[in-house]
């Protein structure tokens, strides 16, 4: 094993982990103002690819299609909360968890019906030169996603920390009760933040889709990755969601690498397991408490 | 004005307040004592539109605000600073205060500068913590922190469940002591929900006794206090 080699597992590793953090992101987003586990927001990500696949056989250029398709998510996202999700609110979490699986399988099933069993191939966005860094290669593809990652990361953080729509946001998740009593009405927060959720499921879907092409079927697999980085950092905090996001994907590159491809699933799947065991509240999240 | 009439409500399937009826006058500081479970934390939250109430009405200057819900009274003119005083623990004192204007802060973005400076003057002790989180202020500094938040919105009248709650003497006097700035000089309506029953009557106008969910006795501070019955249930004072 030369240098070269370990550079290059990072690289890739870190690829696919930032695609697992957009949606560990999306995870912990309406996880934190609502305390659903959504099991659909993998599904966010195959309607995104697909759709903005349609759009580009519609004949839109891409700088059109990838926001059209952003949108048409985020108004799927809004829809379900708007139609489904509202009405099963005063369910158990375990309840609310079996109601967003049949979800996915429904948008799942849906998306056979209007796309096909067919994988379809996106482009990719960008077109350079790959580049080299210690020997190893980094596609313009792979660059692109890390920079996407920063810039929603960068706009995430100015959102939830700077705006006063992003304070009420965070104040309906810690204290739903006292929002109420200002005058948010934390049901219209449930519908932003699946709507921002499914924006950046969407996201992920279309930056990976050049990677790996995209099927009805993609969101199951990319959707129990993202969960699994959510749990990894912490359920409740977005830094904790991408640097589990991040892990996940270079151990998951490291196995490919080492091991094989075959047991890179079960992988993540031990790590989450692990955690669970270990540290359930995750690597970086912390023990919650308050002064009484 | 605040009017209460003939007011019930329910939690589940048991009947908390029996036709409860009370009025508060403008200037006024009305308090409303009772033992544990009389039902006077679900006084406030029925009036707050968290519960909606069975039967009755509530209006204050008469606009009728019972039935609505939570989220729309504050924007009505009806402020809670609820039990236990509930900050946004991860938000920081600005925001905590900015966020109670929440109601009209669209509309009348102008206000959020007079009224946090409105706010600071009233307890100056807030202005040192402005950017550090709701979360780790002292108890009494939170509840100042909630009745600061609860007074953003230009609220008409502002209800208090038990802000004496587990704070020191020489707090409960200085947030008494704001009470009766709220009333004096923002002319605000206050009803003050206390266990401490002498706190309680030391700034209150008018008193209503509560018990089982009903209004049993009601009266000026000094009738209320001259009671015997009130003075040897809630204040131990032995009957000559």
């Amino acid at each position: 094993m030369d240098f070269a080699q370990v550079v290059q597992y990072l690289i890739s590793g870190l690829t696919v982990g930032s695609i697992y953090a957009l949606l560990a992101i999306g995870f912990v987003t309406i996880y934190n103002t609502t305390g659903i586990l959504n099991f659909a927001q993998g599904e966010f990500a195959m309607i995104g690819a697909m759709s903005c696949i349609s759009f580009i056989g519609w004949g839109f250029p891409m700088y059109a299609a990838i926001p059209s398709a952003i949108l048409v998510t985020s108004f799927v996202g809004l829809f379900l909360e708007r139609t489904l999700i509202k009405r099963a609110r005063r369910s158990t979490p375990v309840h609310m968890v079996v109601i967003t699986i049949g979800l996915s399988i429904l948008l799942k099933g849906i998306g056979m019906i209007i796309w096909g069993t067919y994988p379809k191939s996106l482009s990719p966005i960008i077109h350079a030169a790959p580049i080299e860094i210690f020997g190893a290669v980094m596609t313009s593809q792979s660059l692109f996603i890390f920079i996407v990652l920063i810039m929603l990361l960068i706009l995430l953080y100015l959102f939830f920390d700077k705006t006063y729509l992003g304070s009420a946001l965070r104040a309906s998740e810690t204290n739903p009760r006292a929002a109420n009593l200002m005058g948010i009405n934390t049901q219209s927060m449930s519908a932003l933040s699946f709507s921002l959720a499914a924006a950046l499921g969407a996201i992920s879907g279309i930056i990976i889709a050049p990677m790996t092409d995209a099927t009805y079927e993609m969101g199951l697999m990319i959707g129990l990755k993202g969960f699994v980085a959510m749990v990894i950092g912490g359920m409740n905090n977005i830094s904790g969601a991408v640097m589990g996001g991040l892990l996940l994907g270079v151990l998951e590159a490291f196995s490919n690498g080492f091991l094989s491809s075959t047991y890179s699933d079960a992988i993540s799947f031990s790590v989450l397991l692990l955690v669970l065991f270990l540290r359930p509240m995750g690597l970086f999240g912390k023990t919650s408490g308050a002064r009484v | 004005m605040l009017k209460i009439d003939n007011l019930s409500a329910s939690i589940g399937n048991v009947r908390i307040l029996h036709s409860i009826h009370m009025q508060v006058n403008e200037g006024e500081i009305v308090s409303v004592i009772g033992a544990n479970g009389a039902g006077k934390s679900t006084l406030l939250n029925t009036l707050s539109g968290l519960y909606k109430p069975t039967e009755g009405t509530v209006q204050l200057f008469s606009e009728t605000i019972s039935g609505l819900p939570a989220h729309k009274v504050v924007g009505r003119g009806l402020s809670l600073v609820p039990e236990g005083r509930q900050v946004f623990s991860n938000l920081t004192v600005k925001e905590n205060l900015l966020l109670g204007m929440y109601s009209n802060y669209f509309k009348k973005k102008e206000l959020a500068k007079p009224n946090l400076e409105k706010v600071l003057e009233m307890f100056p002790g807030l202005k040192k913590h402005l950017n550090n989180l709701g979360g780790l202020l002292s108890g009494g500094e939170q509840q100042m922190l909630a009745i600061g938040r609860g007074l953003m919105s230009d609220p008409k009248i502002i209800l208090l469940d038990e802000p004496s709650m587990g704070l020191a003497p020489m707090i409960v006097n200085e947030i008494l002591a704001n009470l009766k700035f709220i009333k004096e000089q923002l002319g605000v309506m206050v009803i003050l929900v206390e266990q401490n029953v002498k706190a309680a009557l030391n700034v209150a106008d008018r008193v209503y006794v509560m018990d089982q969910g009903r209004v049993t006795l009601s009266g000026t501070r000094d009738e209320i206090g001259k009671n015997e019955d009130v003075m040897s249930a809630y204040l131990g004072v032995k009957r000559a």
